[in-house]
């Protein structure tokens, strides 16, 4: 790893500040993705600005019939929490299900949103739920703030600083985990909401998550896991690596969508 | 370079630390605490595991000025008064290692899993629970076994406190 300078913010506004002091600083939220790939020499920030004693940016809350999430709340406070595990289930099992438990004691939602990892778990959640992004300079819908694979709606020195998630009145989400790295090679989260039924995949897009409009008009029609079962996705559109190709990938996305349906009944 | 100060197994360390250095480089180096072991580059064989603030971690995958302030305890601070931890035990009592390398993680581990979950702790939960630590030499057969052993040990020592 290249030297780089330790800061640990107070406040948000003091991690503004601070980001935009630095010659090129990056926001340090769990680590789980920024030092690994620091180690890579992949990145090589001047600064790094610690969020995650920020109390503005932590805990979850609810509020307005919905559930607020601090963008620098872990994976095991997300997936522990009575809060989600009552009105969210499924995010709460998505978030139990993030790597393994010493990177759920460190990752954070922030973290994982702003990173967009195209196999990462919490964007899905975010948008099949309608998520609203909180940054200290506006709020983005989920739908806007995944732009493409590892890019987001973020200027260069905007800080998430947390998560709304609307209620849903059933959710789940069923991942096929990569069996060396636990990342989605294909995860499928589905919710019904006040606006229908919205599924979202990641881990097999090659823009990143993206929602499933024939999984959603299916689903519409009779929410079962027969109902997806004949749904097909174009392979086209998906990943293909040593891990798997885009036919095998289209495949695992039915399979997660019966899963995730037969996990909301 | 600035000061770091933590408390590392009970007791106040102070060293000076680069803004990158690792805090497993800094127990290993600057405390001389070689037990915490560095295993990949990667963040994925769980050598490192120590517990900051009572949680397990990977302490190749933190910086040490990102514990400045904190608890930390490392594999030396588990035994008390030359008794080993139950945990430690159940891994010789069970054969729970082969060449060693991954077991101050391992332990380490395991100590927070059954702090999180409490005990008795079946097969299933312990194999899902060590996700994060690699053993490319027991097949983690006996790993589980001592888990499970320790877990019963461990419950029993808090009712007998209760
Ligand atoms: C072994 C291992 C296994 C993993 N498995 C999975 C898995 O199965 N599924 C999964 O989804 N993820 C997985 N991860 C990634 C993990 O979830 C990370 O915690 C997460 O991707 C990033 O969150 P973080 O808080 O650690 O962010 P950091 O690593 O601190 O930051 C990541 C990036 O986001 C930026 N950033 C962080 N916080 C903010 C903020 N508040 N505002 C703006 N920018 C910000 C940083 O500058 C950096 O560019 C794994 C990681 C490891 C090491
Ligand atoms: S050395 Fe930390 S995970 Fe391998
Ligand atoms: S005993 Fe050798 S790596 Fe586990």
């Amino acid at each position: 790893m290249y030297e780089t300078n330790y800061h640990r913010a107070t406040s948000v506004d003091d991690a503004a500040a601070k980001l935009g002091a630095a010659e090129d600083a990056k926001v340090l939220s769990g680590g789980q993705t920024l030092l690994p790939t620091m180690k890579q020499r992949l990145a090589a920030p001047s600064d790094v600005i610690d969020v995650t004693h920020i109390a503005d940016m932590k805990g979850i809350t609810e509020s307005g019939g919905g559930i607020r999430i601090g963008a620098a709340t872990t994976h095991a406070e997300v997936a522990g929490s009575e809060i989600v595990k009552r009105m969210l289930p499924g995010l709460a099992a998505l978030a139990g299900h993030i790597g393994d438990p010493h990177v759920r004691h460190m990752g954070t939602i922030g973290g994982s949103l702003a990173n967009n990892d195209p196999a990462a778990d919490y964007p899905s959640a975010a948008l099949a739920l309608g998520a609203t992004i909180h940054t200290n300079a506006r709020q983005i819908s989920a739908e806007d703030f995944f732009t493409g694979m590892f890019e987001t709606a973020l200027d260069e020195s905007e800080i998430v600083t947390a998560v709304e998630f609307p209620k849903a009145s059933a959710c789940a989400y069923a991942k096929y985990p990569n069996p060396a790295s636990r990342y989605a090679m294909a995860g499928v989260f589905v919710a019904r909401t006040d606006g229908g039924v919205r599924v979202a995949v990641t881990g097999a897009g090659q823009n990143g998550v993206f929602r499933h409009a024939g999984l959603e008009d299916a689903l519409a029609q009779s929410f079962s896991a027969d109902a997806v079962a004949g749904v097909t996705t174009d392979p086209d559109q998906l990943l293909a690596d040593i891990h798997g190709s885009a036919e095998y990938r289209a495949n695992l996305v039915t399979v997660m969508a019966k899963r995730a349906v037969a996990a909301c009944a | 370079m600035a000061n770091v100060t933590m408390t590392v197994n009970g007791k106040s360390v102070s060293k000076p630390a680069e803004g990158r250095t690792l805090l497993v480089e800094f127990l290993r180096d600057g405390a001389g605490l070689t037990g915490t072991h560095v295993g990949c580059d990667t963040s994925q064989c769980g050598a490192c595991v120590v517990h900051v603030d009572g949680k397990a971690v990977k302490s190749c995958t933190m910086l040490a000025a990102q514990a400045d302030g904190a608890q930390v305890t490392t594999i030396e601070g588990l035994a008390s008064g030359g008794e080993l931890h139950p945990m430690q035990a159940a891994f010789r009592e069970h054969h729970g290692l082969q060449c060693g390398f991954c077991t101050p993680g391992m332990i380490m581990a395991a100590v927070d899993m059954v702090n999180r979950l409490g005990a008795p702790l079946d097969e299933a939960a312990i194999r899902a629970e060590l996700e994060g630590n690699i053993c490319r030499c027991t097949g983690y057969h006996n790993i589980v076994k001592a888990i499970a052993a320790a877990s019963e040990t461990m419950a029993g020592m808090k009712t007998a406190a209760e």
